[in-house]
């Protein structure tokens, strides 16, 4: 069955059905219950699932994630809301101390299925600690993994594999894009989570992105077709574990590879996408990989994130300089 | 452990219940009722002059005034959001007006009364819900610190400066503010941990507006929230938080004993929040219209309004004098807004660290450099 439905509904019903299909998934969160959450992401599942299965918790980060591991390690698959971004890190340590390690230190014992939803990046006109992207910080963390969808079709499936996987996964949703709209075939098949996606087929440059910046991306496509520049657009959608597999079919075939993230380009995801493309491309790169990114600066006050966000101008920038070397 | 059950009232946990939800406050500070009639406490006495009486009734009414301006302008769309003290106001001066020359107020971003108390410039507190500044004033030079979004981190600051001026040998105090929501937070708990330990001259002023966003308190606690600093080892209060005169007697009192160096205090100011949690929020999809109705019979201004008159400290030109300096206020306020410039977008790049780093200096210059390709075209 085909229905249009933004980003924030279809996660909601991506939830929904995860619920329906697994008695064992638990919902924690600030707000997410009567309130359906501050983005409506959980809207009206308390009501339909009660207050065992959609819980509002207490104001603790670190308790939402520490008691996720115990509720897990008792057979629960907790798919926990961190409220923003800037939020989870007095939950960091339960994620990257306990909730990363737990498989391998009891050697596969104790499965850790926990699902950690982050409302992420900026272009929202908020106030500090609501437009981060950590994202890095979680990529960097062995035993966890991170994916970032883009539109409503890869939420809706995105979450529902995400609940089913055995590992804990860093879920972001991409929070300006919450109103982005499209078909959703929810009789479909959905492809694999863990891989990445051609988004737009081009022969001049590679541009990877995700999250909000694939929207980005394809608009700076779009726009540099109008010159006469053709750019394949590349969503990565898993970024631990990277799947890089089709970004190197690429960019053998282009030369040039332009990486988009809104997190600070210093150690983003960017370098490590670089040093691979690098190494696995090398002689078929005609320029070197660049990155667009957030400038190594805190997130600024939100009448600056317009100059501090990458765009469409700032992409094509980095494009013909990929195209000028 | 056991609990003592003739100690602990436990509240029942119904979240989402039909509220308000707890019970007559037994302990209560008191010193002016709701009616406006003022009442002896025991242990908390306070001894005001007409004047102070009539400053702090100026002083809520401005506050009140820049509030609800600032929604305004929220609404019309000059400012990204605002996180409204509507219900709070005699707690905000009641507590800020306590604090002496020396003591340093550790704010969370609701406390437009105590910045108010502190000499902050409101057009600097709106420069941050504007969007044009990550901080907004001169902590130093105000002794208030900067908001603090992230929930109960500021706690700890406070614990820390107190313990700076526990080994200074200064006779000051540290002014902590949270709110009910806050107290579940690990760090909240590890701050009192720390006052407690090290008998730092830190007052924790918990402001219970009775929600954090939409969770009612009983998802936080179970306990009255004055009673937890019991379980810390220092004296917990709880002050009726629309009493303006209770607000200011208790946190003097609790502010004193930590110069003296008799340690912590938890305050809790039982009160209301009366609008939304921010311009953002929707308070009618988790509470009830009555439950409002019920508080604005206990509205903070009205009651010193209501003695002012009664008592003929204060007449209608004075009224009328206080309603004309919030008119110009909220002038002040609003043209101040709309005329605020937007930083630069260099200022990103400033204070990063002491001085700047090569790297980032370069990524600035890049930064400049690309801005300036612009010029002249039609972006
Ligand atoms: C660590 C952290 N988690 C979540 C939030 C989002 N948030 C902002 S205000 C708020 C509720 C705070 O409630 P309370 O402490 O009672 O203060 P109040 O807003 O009622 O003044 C929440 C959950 C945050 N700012 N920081
Ligand atoms: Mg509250």
């Amino acid at each position: 069955m085909a229905e249009t439905l933004t980003i924030g509904k279809a996660l909601n019903l991506g939830l929904r059905r995860a619920m329906e299909d697994d008695a064992k998934v638990v919902l924690m969160g600030e707000d997410i219950g009567r309130l359906g959450g501050v983005f409506r992401i959980t809207d009206g599942l308390q009501k339909d699932f009660g207050e065992d299965r959609v819980v509002d918790t207490p104001l603790a980060e670190a308790g939402i994630l520490g008691t996720a591991v115990g509720l897990a390690m008792r057979g629960y698959r907790p798919v926990c809301e961190i409220q923003f971004d800037g939020f989870v890190f007095p939950a960091y340590n339960q994620i990257v101390t306990q909730v990363a390690k737990i498989h391998a230190r009891s050697r596969g014992r104790l499965a850790m299925p926990i699902v950690i939803r982050i409302p992420f990046g900026g272009g929202i006109g908020a106030v500090e600690h609501h437009s981060e992207s950590p994202e890095a910080y979680f990529a960097h963390t062995p035993g966890l993994k991170v994916v970032a969808v883009s539109n409503p079709i890869d939420a809706y499936w995105g979450i529902q594999q995400a609940i089913a996987s055995p590992d804990p996964i860093v879920f972001l949703e991409p929070k300006r894009r919450y109103w982005e709209k499209a078909e959703v075939d929810t009789g479909a098949t959905p492809g694999p989570l863990f891989a990445s996606r051609v988004v737009r087929g081009g022969d001049d440059v590679t541009v990877l992105a995700y999250g909000p910046m694939v929207k980005t991306a394809l608009q700076a496509a779009e726009a540099a077709a109008e010159e006469g520049r053709s750019l394949e657009v590349v969503d990565l959608r898993t970024i631990s574990p990277l799947d890089l597999d089709l970004v190197f079919d690429s960019v053998r075939r282009t030369g040039r590879c332009v990486v988009v993230h809104e997190a600070p380009v210093t150690l983003g995801l960017g370098a490590e996408i670089a040093a691979r493309v690098t190494e696995t491309c090398f002689h078929s790169l005609e320029a070197p990989v660049l990155r667009v990114g957030g400038y190594d600066t805190p997130y600024p006050p939100s009448k600056l994130e317009e100059e501090y966000l990458p765009d469409l101008d700032r992409v094509l920038d980095a494009v013909d300089r990929a195209m000028g070397f | 452990m056991s609990v003592s059950s003739a100690t602990t009232e436990v509240v029942d946990p119904v979240p989402g219940a039909a509220a308000p939800h707890l019970p007559e406050q037994p302990d209560l500070v008191q010193l002016l009722t709701p009616e406006g009639e003022r009442v002896e406490h025991p242990d908390y006495s306070i001894d005001v002059s007409a004047e102070e009486l009539r400053d702090l009734y100026r002083d809520l009414v401005l506050v009140r005034r820049w509030d609800v301006e600032a929604t305004a302008l929220q609404r019309q769309g000059e400012l990204g959001i605002w996180a409204s003290l509507l219900g709070q106001e005699a707690a905000q001066i009641g507590a800020g007006r306590a604090l002496q020359d020396g003591d340093v107020a550790f704010p969370t971003y609701r406390e437009h009364g105590v910045a108010w108390t502190r000499g902050v410039d409101p057009l600097h507190v709106i420069s941050l819900f504007r969007g044009v500044d990550n901080g907004g004033w001169d902590p130093v030079a105000t002794a208030f610190n900067l908001y603090t979004v992230v929930i109960g981190a500021q706690c700890l600051h406070a614990t820390g400066y107190a313990m700076g001026l526990q080994r200074d040998g200064a006779e000051h105090a540290a002014l902590a503010f949270l709110g009910d929501g806050a107290t579940s937070q690990g760090e909240v708990n590890e701050a009192m941990i720390w006052a407690a330990s090290f008998s730092a001259p830190v007052v924790f002023f918990c402001q219970n507006n009775q929600y954090a966003i939409s969770v009612p308190l009983e998802r936080q606690t179970r306990v009255p929230l004055y009673q937890r600093a019991a379980g810390f080892g220092f004296p917990g209060v709880r002050v009726d938080g629309n009493d303006v005169l209770a607000v200011l007697a208790v946190t003097r009192a609790a502010l004193a004993a930590a110069r003296e160096g008799q340690g912590p205090t938890f305050i809790e100011a039982f009160t209301y929040r009366m609008g939304a949690h921010t311009t953002s929020d929707d308070p009618t999809r988790y509470r009830l219209a009555s439950e409002l109705e019920e508080w604005k019979l206990r509205d903070p201004i009205a009651r010193v309004k209501a003695h002012l008159s009664r008592s003929g400290v204060a007449d209608a030109a004075f009224f009328d004098s206080v309603e004309a300096e919030a008119d110009e206020l909220a002038k002040r306020i609003r043209t101040g807004t709309v005329e605020m410039p937007d930083p630069p977008g260099t200022a990103m790049f400033d204070q990063v660290y002491a001085e700047q780093t090569p790297p980032l200096a370069a990524q600035q210059a890049q930064f400049e450099a690309y801005q300036a390709s612009f010029e002249g075209s039609e972006h």
